[in-house]
Formats: structure tokens, sequence, C-alpha cells
């Protein structure tokens, strides 16, 4: 190892970084642009529903009703008096639903007779349907509750079985868990796609060859080329946590100092695998493939970031210790929301440092200043 | 003479090929002396240099580089070499001073050493005024300067330069020369690989290679001393002379012969007497000459001579034309942002013949090219086929044109043969003739061992002849060739152009760009294109003649080239 080589590399490949315009923008632009995609495009909260109310025949219960299913912020109610009207409407996906009072509903829901109601949910997107179903379930049976109640009368048995859901919690919103997690994101892409890309280029223009002729040694080669990188995606991290703070109010309520810690070790296992990938790869269109392929798609899948793991399958669940990402994606949200949580912290740490351990362990293994 | 360099036994075989790249090579390369490591692409000389530089592990067999192992030793071996790959290794977004810095840090050159070695290169180079811009902004020629100074930096033992002038413009690839033979007077070995055969006849030594195998290994002058008075030029040909020489290849006597301008050359077999004139339909003015052989002839003669059999594409079917003129070209310019690639080139290709666009990379051809066959559009000017403008009718003119491109533009994952189909259908040759035309060219260009072999997976002259076959099944009128020998060895070169002479002779036209400068010589006319300007329009014969001087009698192409090129500077200085 002689220090001037590998400050020689790093100059090289800092120039390089400066003067590459797409660079910059990955480093600069993509974290930014994630998290305002995360903060304002997706969003798994609820949102407002357009939902037709068909009344059959109008009595001061369906008066009553209607103006209670207006009175929620979920739905967004039109009324008709036939079916008909509302069915082109949800075909044309305008409508998200349609409740039908049927002629004989106040005389049957006061006997307390099953709720006569028929609701019709468009089921293009079950997420949608499964929502919109539960919300009117629950909204009709306050409403018989307190008619009962108005009357004097004890309330009836349930007629539906009520399940409480987090969406309805509008405390919890999920930008504040999306935005940490894009910062995995950001980190995944910079470090492995980032790194991949550069090292193919150098194979495809042919510079290496001119490079491993050189005495430049393998050690010295790896470490100028992961320092700049190294940089600005810890760079990009800082940016990640600044905008999501003072822009999107998303709550910090951890240690700056120990999600940083976190975050270099995350790079490292990042720009390992970018430099993994690319002892595989001499190709810059198949290096960006398998990056995809091996560090994008499991970290946006198994990190808790998007996709929660408890819902999935025991391997899956298994595969998911496998990921870096994973032991991030905890500690960012567990920072940003809850806190220092000491014992979700610390195991967080010893997997990120194994990860970079082994993955540059396999990394020198493989690392010749030969070409075959 | 000491040996820099022992190699013993060397055999290298990679993975995904049958045959091995290098096959027990015995050699010494001497200290002090300019080896040239000559052979067509894929004979082996890149990964000989890169066995040497250490960079690739031998299979069988050793290199002892002044004592030490190129593996085992690689560290202590890179700090005696230096070793500029193709396409010279350079960072095209550094500077030319951030290279060579870079270079020179890699070596270990600091402060004052540092300081003269720079100035020296620089001063050497002609490098001086451009050292702040960036190296991807260079000429190819002036790329070529940095990546041999950026080798420079720590004067080595041993330069190892893997084709070095490819491509590169003749007066750039002359000063190379200068330069090279200068340092090897001070001292550094030099081994230059390179594919141009007349690049072996500067050398002190040379190693020929083919497919592989060592097939020479000594002086160049002496291998062509060998063929004295073996090698003639028919002059005065009074016939077509494409037809004399598809005659005197046929004839027992003859190895070897191609077109050189209005001439045709021949190597005869050894102790054969030349064949009558008269027998071959040269006509009653032709003569013979007897003539210095040259590498060329010798390396032809070491594989066994040259593509000696009739092309099936001389059937004697004619083509009909209705117009005299077959490819029109006018003012045809085009920009690429503020650059200007071609310039205002004008010319006329008359039917059925063969024209030639000759210049280094770079210099506009294929540009002009692409223009010409309507896959370009020109910024300014028009291009015309048998009369139609590409601009208004350009699928009627492209149904009357082949292409080959100078990529290996056919479809790698599929098989030959389902290659060749592709293509007939997408010409539309009907259910029968297309059955037949796929048959025909499998038969003419020996193509049926290879049926099955995926395109990309066949070795360099099977994807040019696939490429060709491709091109012409739909039977043309207008022929478009973009470097279609490149690289590739002097019998199939010779194979190619037999087959472009036969069609020919049918009537077709064939526009071809090389930058092989001696393939002007096979043109009935070319263009020299250099720096986006047609800086000379002639025969072969004509362009040779305006670089005749008393120090250079007979002139070869590129002593014309380099000729025109100042006489076009000089006018434009004036």
């Amino acid at each position: 190892m002689m220090f001037s080589r590998f400050m020689a590399i790093m100059r090289k490949e800092t120039r390089q970084a400066v003067r590459d315009p797409s660079t910059l923008m990955i480093a600069g632009l993509l974290p930014v642009m994630l998290i305002f995609l995360f903060g304002y495009a997706v969003s798994f909260d609820p949102r407002q529903f357009s939902v037709g109310v068909v009344v059959e025949q109008p009595t001061g219960e369906t008066e009553s009703l209607v103006a209670s299913l207006r009175n929620t912020p979920y739905f967004e109610i039109k009324t008709a008096s036939d079916r008909a009207a509302f069915e082109t409407n949800m075909a044309a996906g305008e409508l998200d639903a349609i409740i039908v009072l049927p002629q004989n509903f106040s005389t049957i829901a006061l006997r307390g007779e099953a709720a006569p109601i028929q609701i019709l949910v468009d089921g293009g997107d079950p997420n949608t349907a499964g929502l919109v179903g539960s919300y009117v379930e629950l909204l009709v049976q306050n409403w018989l509750e307190q008619e009962w109640l108005a009357r004097g009368q004890p309330p009836l048995v349930p007629l539906v079985s009520i399940e409480p859901r987090v969406w309805f919690n509008a405390e919890i919103s999920s930008r504040n868990y999306l935005v940490p997690g894009s910062v995995a994101i950001t980190l995944t892409i910079i470090g492995s796609l980032l790194t991949a890309l550069v090292v193919a280029r150098e194979w495809e223009r042919g510079t290496m060859e001119a490079l491993l002729a050189t005495p430049v040694s393998p050690l010295e080669l790896l470490l100028g080329k992961l320092v700049p990188y190294f940089v600005l995606g810890l760079g990009s991290f800082v940016l990640s946590v600044f905008v999501a703070v003072a822009f999107f109010d998303v709550p910090f309520r951890g240690s700056f100092l120990a999600l940083s810690l976190a975050a270099a070790l995350f790079m490292l296992c990042s720009l390992g695998q970018g430099l993994l990938v690319s002892t595989l790869t001499r190709n810059q269109l198949v290096a960006a493939q398998v990056v995809a392929m091996l560090a994008f798609l499991p970290a946006f899948y198994f990190s808790n970031f998007v996709f929660e793991l408890d819902s999935m399958p025991l391997a899956l669940q298994l595969l998911s210790y496998a990921i870096p990402a994973r032991f991030f994606v905890s500690t960012l949200q567990t920072q940003f929301l809850a806190g220092n949580v000491w014992g979700v912290l610390l195991p967080d740490l010893a997997a990120l440092a194994i990860f970079a351990i082994v993955i540059f362990a396999v990394c020198a293994l493989l690392t010749r200043t030969r070409l075959d | 003479m000491s040996s820099l360099v022992t190699i013993d036994g060397l055999t290298k075989r990679f993975d995904n090929q049958d045959k091995p790249a290098l096959r027990a090579i015995n050699t010494q390369i001497s200290s002090g002396h300019i080896t040239g490591l000559v052979g067509p692409d894929g004979s082996g000389k890149t990964t000989l240099l890169r066995l040497i530089a250490g960079l690739l592990h031998p299979d069988q067999g050793k290199i002892n580089l002044a004592g030490l192992d190129p593996v085992a030793d690689a560290h202590e071996v890179r700090r005696r070499i230096a070793y500029m790959p193709q396409r010279f290794g350079l960072y095209e977004d550094l500077s030319v001073s951030e290279n060579l810095n870079l270079y020179a840090d890699l070596r270990g050159v600091h402060g004052a050493v540092r300081k003269t070695t720079f100035d020296r290169l620089l001063d050497f180079t002609g490098l001086a005024p451009f050292t702040s811009r960036l190296a991807g902004a260079l000429s190819g020629g002036m790329k070529q300067k940095l990546g041999l100074a950026c080798a420079l930096v720590a004067t080595p033992e041993l330069l190892l330069l893997d084709e070095p002038s490819v491509g590169v413009d003749p007066i750039s690839r002359r000063e190379l020369w200068r330069m090279v033979t200068q340092l090897s007077e001070e001292g550094i070995t030099v081994v230059w690989a390179t594919a141009y055969l007349d690049e072996a006849e500067q050398c002190e030594t040379v190693l020929v290679l083919s497919e592989g195998d060592l097939i020479y290994d000594g002086e160049p002058t002496t291998l062509a001393a060998r063929l004295d008075g073996r090698v003639f030029l028919i002059e005065g040909i009074e016939s077509d002379r494409r037809k004399v020489l598809n005659r005197a290849r046929q004839n027992e006597a003859v190895m070897d012969g191609t077109i050189q301008a209005s001439d045709v050359r021949l190597l005869l077999n050894e102790n054969a007497s030349a064949p009558a004139l008269t027998s071959i339909g040269a006509g009653d003015g032709a003569r013979l000459k007897a003539v210095a052989p040259r590498f060329e002839d010798a390396f032809i003669d070491l594989i066994g001579g040259g593509f000696r059999a009739e092309s099936p594409f001389a059937d004697g079917s004619q083509r009909s034309h209705e117009t005299e003129i077959a490819v029109e070209a006018r003012g045809l310019t085009r920009m690429f942002g503020s650059f200007t690639a071609a310039s205002e080139i004008s010319f006329d290709v008359r039917r059925g013949e063969v024209f030639g666009l000759i210049g280094p990379n770079g210099a506009g051809k294929s540009t002009t090219f692409k223009m010409l066959c309507g896959l370009l559009k020109p910024t300014r000017g028009e291009a015309r086929i048998a009369g139609v403008d590409l601009r208004i009718a350009a699928s009627e003119a492209r149904a009357r044109l082949g292409y080959m491109a100078q990529k290996f533009s056919l479809y790698s994952d599929l098989s030959t043969y389902q290659n060749l189909q592709f293509f007939a259908r997408v010409y539309g040759l009907p259910g029968a003739g297309q059955r037949r035309m796929v048959e025909r060219m499998i038969d003419i260009f020996a193509l049926a061992d290879k049926l099955d072999h995926n395109a990309g997976q066949l070795p360099l002259g099977f994807k040019q002849r696939l490429s060709l076959a491709c091109a012409v099944m739909h039977e043309p009128d207008v022929l478009f060739l973009d470097e279609p020998t490149s690289g590739v060895d002097p019998r199939t070169r010779r194979e190619f152009w037999a087959h472009i002479n036969a069609m020919v002779s049918n009537g077709v036209t064939v526009v071809v760009t090389t930058h092989f400068l001696d393939e002007a010589e096979y043109c009935d006319r070319a263009a020299l294109i250099y720096r986006g300007q047609m800086i000379a329009l002639g025969t072969p014969a004509q362009l040779k003649a305006q670089a005749v001087s008393t120090a250079l009698p007979n002139p070869t192409f590129e002593d014309a080239f380099i000729a025109l090129v100042e006489q076009n500077e000089a006018e434009r200085a004036a």
C-alpha cells in the first residue's frame, strides 16, 4: 500500500465524479426526488372516496343516514333515486362504490332485521374495495346504534363484527415512515450502482487494462475508488435527512450521530455490493441490471420500507435477514419516529458491520490485478 | 544481442473457444530492438502482450522477463515495463496533464524529475500547447501520442504497444514511428503489435502470428527476400483488369494476385514461370514487370497462398440499369452541434464502378457513407441512388441497395442459418427463391460448417462473410460496404475482393470505405476524406501521380495521401 498511489486513484476518481453530470444528479437530485415522491405522491393513508348513494324512497331515516355519511371526511357523496345512473359512473371509474338503500329500508332497519343495504364496490383496486366496504359497514353500524339509542331502545346485537384499523388513525401518516426509508434506497443506488458502473466503464473503455499494467496494488485501487463515493453517499444522506426534517416535517427523535454511524456502515455494504457486481461483469448495461436484481429490488421489497415483512411468508421473512437494507431501514424508522432505542440500534449496527466485513473480505479475495 | 524476454512453450486457452489463442510459442525478444508482432485480428497478438505484461496467466509454458516471472513477480515486472493497450488507456474526461499526472503518481515519478520528464514528453509528442485540453477532445493522432507519453512517464525497459496505429491518420502514424525509433535508439526495447502488414517492414525483427501459431520469427527483409523474382506487375492491361486478375488467379503458376491501381500484381509459386499474358486476356500491349516483394506477399506465402477459387458471383448475369449514374452526392454536409463531420462533399459514382471513400478514423468517411445510403439525414445537400432522392423515396431507394455495416450488426444470438433466413424474409424473397438464395449464400461463403453456431461466436472472418452474405441476398444494384475487410486476414480480404470484383463485373456498383490506404488500389476511383473534407478525387493512378517527386518516384498510396494532405493544408493556410 503506497499512499501516493492511493491518493492518485482517489483524485482521478473524484475529478471524474465531479465532471460527470449523471453522478452529481444521482447524488444530489435523486435523494430529493425520492423524498418528494414518497412525501407527496405515494401514500398509503386513506384518501377521499367517491360514493354514490341510491335512495329509492326518501324517508327521515335515509336522510339521516346520508347526512351521517356526508359528515365523515372519507366520502364524497352523490345521491340518486335510481342505480342505473351510477352504474355507468362506476364502470368509468368515477365512483369507488355504490350504496343502495331500498324502498323498504326504513321499515326493515328499524325492525331490527338484517340491514338491507347493498354495497357495490369497484374491485379493480382490491385495496380500495376492501377499505370502502369496511368504512361503509362501520358507518352504517354506528348510525344504526345511534338511531336505536335515540329511540330509547337498547342497541341490537351488532350486525357486523368490527375490526379497528390503523388506517383510521389520522395521527400516523405513511410519509413519516416512507421518507426515512427512502434514504436506504438512495444509499443503495449511490453505493452499488455508481461503483459498479464506474468500474464497468473502465473495463469498457480499456482504461482498466492500462491501470492494471502499472504497479498499482488491488488495495490501492479499491480504496482509491471507494473513498470518493463513500463521501458522496454520506453527503446525500445528510441532504436527505435535512430535506425530510426541514421540508416534510418528519419528526427526528433519535441521535444524528448514531444514525450517521449506521448510514456509514450501510454505505460500506452498498459499495461492497457494487464492487462485487463489477468483478462479475465488465459491461455497464449488465452491471446496471445485476445491481437492480441483487441490490436494489431486495432493498426495496425486503427491508420493511414499503412492504411489511410481518405479512410475508416465513421463508421470505428469513431471507430478509440476508439483506443489509433491512437493518438500516429498521434503524432509520426507529431513529426518526421513536428515538434512540438501543435495543434496536445495537443489533442493527452489529449486523451492518458484519455484512460490511464479509462483503469486503469476498471482494478482497476476488480482486486480482489480472484480466483472467 | 542479448534477449530481454524469453518465451518458452507458451500456450493460452480461453474457456469459450475451441482453439487455443496461442499455441506453444517459443521465441526471444532482443533488447534494444523494435520487434513487430504481426498478424490479423484474432491471431493472438493482444493475448501475447497481455501475457508478457502479467495481465493473463499462461496455461502452459513460461515467460522470463529479465529473470522475472510476469505473474509471480507482477509488481516488479510492472515497474519495468510500460503497456499501451488498444485505444490507448486514456481517461477521456481528464485533461492531458491530469492523465500524465495520474500515471506519474502511479509510477512514483515525483518532484523535479516529474517536471523535466513532462517537459521532455510534451516536447517530444508536440502536446505542450494542449495540456489543459480534455483527452476526449483530442484527435486520434494526438490521443495516440498522449497514450504513448503516459506509458513513458517512467522510462521503461520494455515498451509494449498494442496496435498503436490502427485507424490513425498516416501523418500521425509516421510521427509515431519516428518517436518509437528514437526510443529504441535510447535503449528501450519495443514490441509493436499491428495488423498493418506494411508496418512489419519497418521493424528489425518480426514475429508473425496466424491463428495462434508463430509462423515466422526473424528479420522482415529476409522473409521478403525469399520471394525475389516471384513478384510481377502486369502493366498496360487493355481489357478489364478484374477479369484478367480472375483468370490469372486460376492459373497453376500463380499463388496470389491483387489489383494494384490499373495493374495486376502477381505472386508466383516457387520455380514457376509467369503465365502467358495472352492466355489471361491482358491484351497485346500488356507487359510483365518484376517488382520487389512486399511483406504482405511474404505473409501470403507463409499461409500457403491467397484465395484462388473463382467467385460464384461471376456467373455472367447482367443487371439492367436505367441510369448511367448509380450514386450522386451533392454538397453533402453534416453537422453534429458545432462540429462539421462532413463538409460539401460532391461526387458521382458510375454504374459498375468500385468507388472508395478513403481516410483515417474520424475523418468523416462513415458520416458521408451513412448519408449516401439514407441512414443519416444530411444537414445540407442531397444524395440520390439511381436517380431517386433519398429524402423523398428512402424506402424505394433502399430496396435497391445492400449495406454492410462497419460493426457486426447481425443478430448475435441467432444462428448463422437463422440470420440468413431472417434477412431473406426481410427482403421479401418468395418461398422457393428464399430457400435457393440461402443455399447459394451458404455455398458461396463456405458457411456450411457454421450453420448452427450463434453468429456472435463466429470467428471474425466468418462474421464478415455472413454480413456480406446478408447484404447481397436481395441482389442489390448498389452495394455499400463500410470497412468490410477491417482486421481480417489477407486471404479472407482477397476472397472478399474476389466476390466484390465478380459482382462489379455483373454491373453492380460498389461504394466502399476503408482506413487501409492501400485498399484504394482496388478501387476504380477514390475520394480521399480528411477532417470532413474531400481533399482529392480520382483514379488510384491519378492520385498517386500527384505525389511523384524525385525523392519518391514510386509513391505508395500512403505517400500520396500524405502529399495530398500537405498540399491541402498549404492551400488552406494560403
